[in-house]
């Protein structure tokens, strides 16, 4: 917590979902919350304060990622806390919730205090720990959902395997139904994707590779809507990737049902022709799509279906990616690209300025029930100043991961965070992280 | 012409043409009683093979042998794969000898290619990739429907050809699929759903791919049978009941090829499984061209070899590529 000078972020322009704000406003930060915001010049009187200067830049909430691996403990090669949060912020993140499957799994207070007390460390974002919903992810036996919630966990997932007896899922719904908490569903009928590494279609036809249809997410998300219905437990449903899964949902939230889900910033902007070259890079679970899938995305962004925009930011080590593409592992960076991603849809008309806001901050935060990823007055002071029309090239050495898995490196993108507040205390400036002493 | 052969896909009419020219001069070399000729003298070819193969290594040696190439095999069960070495690491400590060509066979679609982009110096021929491509498979099948239809002055372009039974795993189909589409040729996939599902009719992005789900329908008119091996595993991964139902259903036998593609000739790219899905009848019957085929794997794999150390040749005198 900050108890260092107020800071004035001046000139810009705040795009703030949760409060319907789009406009030029200043904003005042004191005693590491959201104390004013007034019109331009209005709080110039504030000369003790620090001051930002944010004209022509967007202001708005800090992100949310509900969706993001942060390898540690375990594969530390790949990922730290540290790292990763440090990722998150320089890519306009002020919360980021990880995901339980690390080696080992975040099954127990232990490993939940372990990543939050790294957290507390690296100073950067706001890490959520999301608890597993089996014990060692392994399906067959309840995670101890109390302990892990009062140690600190905001969801419950057993991300990167489905949870396949739909009996312990739904006694799993029952118990967090005395939380409050949401299990976050990763989708996959197993005997049904049997090892697929694309998009079954005519592609994977014709490059010979094994296809993951999407039926094999579309029929697990319609279980778990109907044990959601069942049990009237909160589930999130994680990464949708198909047009019939968005439209599963849509219907299952027109019957009232307490259902949210997020869309992965690469199911957007990628599609599955990216594979014609075997460049284990698009190596991402689910895979990528094609156009009518791409389009039902869109359409549940547009409609409000969608909740969230989440990275599923996967850090891989680049021997993991350089074998043959069944082998390779599945995933992509996301935590620095996401938001120039989104801020480039913004520019391109595919989505509205409010809308990606909304995706990026108040959404996830609703979804999760956190109290973040909002500006009204009396919030935490998360606050990320955009440049957006700043072109910037994602180059190797601007990747703050330890992982350097994403095809976005090397190219060009539009939208570049330059300052970055977590609870008040600014942790990006000008684009660079700054020093922990300086912090 | 060509750094790799990686693929079909791509390849033009005339380049199709090319190789099955070169590959016909080389036919004669192999019925010479002194079968070898200089043509590769000092170059060194590594036939890496990742998975087992019988007829497509053996060619490939005796083609390089004949061009007097020094030619080495490696085979997975003998080498370092074995001891969990990966294939990148296994194809560059390969080319830091030197060798001219490495021929890859490899279980995982897309394995060639891999090589292909993280070597170097060494030209990459694709000998089979998963279910992907086996290009000298399709060029020797051509050259055998060549020869084959050159006695009734046919030309290969005008063809109907057929492949029945597991499109979906062969690669063998899909390296012919792309040489008969840059043909012009109709293209009929023929087999159950579960392994010729309808959206091959949009892999290949051609109005000349169809795909039938009954053998009568399919084999109508054709000119070309080409019967794929099914392989015994599908069974317990659910692509097809059990084998009896399967050859019930999609054995070619020489009844129905009488009835629906009386002048059809018929090719299988080996190994057979008598019965299942070719009957013994029509394999030694007189449409059998798959003695041909056989025949005419060393010539393909001489002239793929020599189109591709004429590329070879200016690296040697020291120029950049």
């Amino acid at each position: 917590m900050s108890s260092a000078k107020p800071i004035v972020i001046h000139g810009g322009r705040i795009i703030d979902a949760s409060s319907d704000r789009d406009g030029e406003f200043d904003i005042l930060i004191e005693h590491g919350k959201v104390a004013a915001i007034e019109k331009p010049g209005a709080l110039r009187d504030k000369s003790d304060a620090e001051s930002i200067d944010a004209k022509d830049q967007w202001v708005l909430p800090g992100c949310v990622d509900l969706h993001v691996h942060l390898r540690e403990p375990g594969e530390e090669w790949k990922e730290t806390v540290q790292t990763g949060a440090e990722a998150a912020v320089l890519g306009g993140y002020t919360s980021i919730c990880c995901m339980p499957n690390t080696k080992p799994a975040n099954d127990s207070a232990e490993v939940t205090r372990f990543i939050l007390e790294k957290a507390k460390a690296a100073g950067a974002a706001r890490v959520l720990p999301i608890g597993a919903i089996s014990m060692e992810r392994k399906g067959s036996q309840l995670a101890p959902y109390s302990e892990l919630a009062k140690a600190g966990c905001v969801a419950f997932s057993d991300d990167g395997d489905p949870v396949a007896d739909a009996g312990l899922m739904r006694r799993a719904l029952e118990w967090c139904l005395m939380l409050g908490l949401p299990l976050a569903c990763h989708e996959e009928d197993r005997n049904l994707s049997c090892c697929g590494s694309m998009n079954e279609s005519p592609l994977s036809l014709k490059l010979g590779l094994r296809g993951f249809p999407g039926v094999a997410e579309d029929v697990m998300i319609a279980r778990d809507i109907e044990l959601a219905r069942f049990t009237k437990g909160k589930v999130h449903i994680c990464h949708v990737s198909t047009a019939r899964g968005v439209e599963l949902i849509r219907r299952a939230k027109n019957d009232g049902i307490n259902i949210t889900c997020e869309v992965a910033p690469h199911h957007l902007v990628l599609d599955e022709q990216c594979l014609c070259s075997y460049d284990t890079n698009y190596k991402m679970m689910p895979p990528l799509k094609d156009h009518e899938d791409i389009e039902g995305l869109f359409g549940g962004l547009a409609d409000g279906t969608v909740d969230a925009i989440a990275s599923d930011h996967a850090p891989h080590d680049r021997d993991s990616k350089l074998v043959e593409f069944s082998r390779a592992t599945v995933g992509i960076l996301g935590l620095q690209t996401s938001l120039p991603l989104l801020v480039e849809m913004c520019q391109a008309g595919t989505i509205s300025r409010k809308r990606m806001v909304d995706l990026l901050s108040a959404g996830p935060s609703r979804a999760f029930g956190l109290p973040y990823g909002t500006l009204k007055v009396g919030a935490e002071a998360d606050v990320v100043v955009v440049d957006p029309l700043r072109s910037w090239v994602f180059a190797e050495e601007a990747v703050r991961s330890k992982s350097k898995n994403s095809p976005f490196v090397g190219k060009k993108l539009t939208g570049a965070t330059r300052h970055v507040l977590v609870a008040g205390k600014q942790v990006v400036a000008g684009g660079e992280l700054l020093r922990e002493g300086a912090r | 012409m060509v750094d790799h052969l990686l693929g079909i896909e791509g390849l033009s009419k005339t380049e199709i043409h090319r190789y099955l020219d070169a590959a016909h001069s080389f036919v004669e070399v192999s019925e010479r009683d002194i079968k070898k000729v200089p043509t590769l003298r000092g170059k060194t070819i590594i036939h890496v093979f990742f998975e087992p193969s019988t007829r497509t290594l053996s060619s490939f040696d005796i083609a390089g042998k004949r061009l007097s190439a020094d030619t080495i095999n490696i085979s997975a069960s003998s080498s370092s794969v074995k001891k969990g070495e990966t294939l990148l690491d296994t194809v560059r400590t390969l080319e830091s000898m030197n060798p001219d060509v490495l021929v890859i066979r490899h279980s995982e679609s897309g394995a060639a290619h891999f090589a292909a982009r993280n070597l170097t110096r060494s030209s990459v021929v694709n000998a089979g990739d998963g279910a992907h491509e086996h290009p000298t498979q399709a060029l020797l099948d051509l050259l055998t429907l060549r020869q084959h239809f050159a006695s009734s002055k046919r030309p290969i372009e005008g063809l109907r050809i057929g492949f029945v039974g597991d499109v979906r795993h062969s690669r063998v189909a899909r390296s012919n699929i792309w040489a008969h589409i840059a043909l012009g040729n109709e293209v009929r996939l023929i087999g159950p759903p579960t392994l010729v599902p309808m959206d091959f009719a949009r892999a290949f992005n051609s109005p000349l791919v169809n795909v039938v789900h009954d053998l009568r329908e399919g084999l109508r008119d054709l000119d070309v049978v080409v019967c794929l091996r099914m392989q015994l595993e599908r069974q317990s991964e659910h692509f097809v009941p059990n084998l009896d139902e399967y050859s019930k259903e999609f054995c070619v036998s020489e009844r129905l090829l009488r009835e629906f593609a009386p002048s059809s000739v018929v090719l299988h790219p080996g190994p057979m499984n008598r019965g299942t899905e070719i009957s013994g009848e029509v394999a030694d019957g007189p449409r059998s061209l798959i003695h041909r085929q056989v025949n005419n794997g060393v010539a393909v794999r001489m002239a793929v070899l020599y189109l591709l150390a004429r590329t070879l040749d200016p690296r040697e005198e020291g120029s950049e590529r």
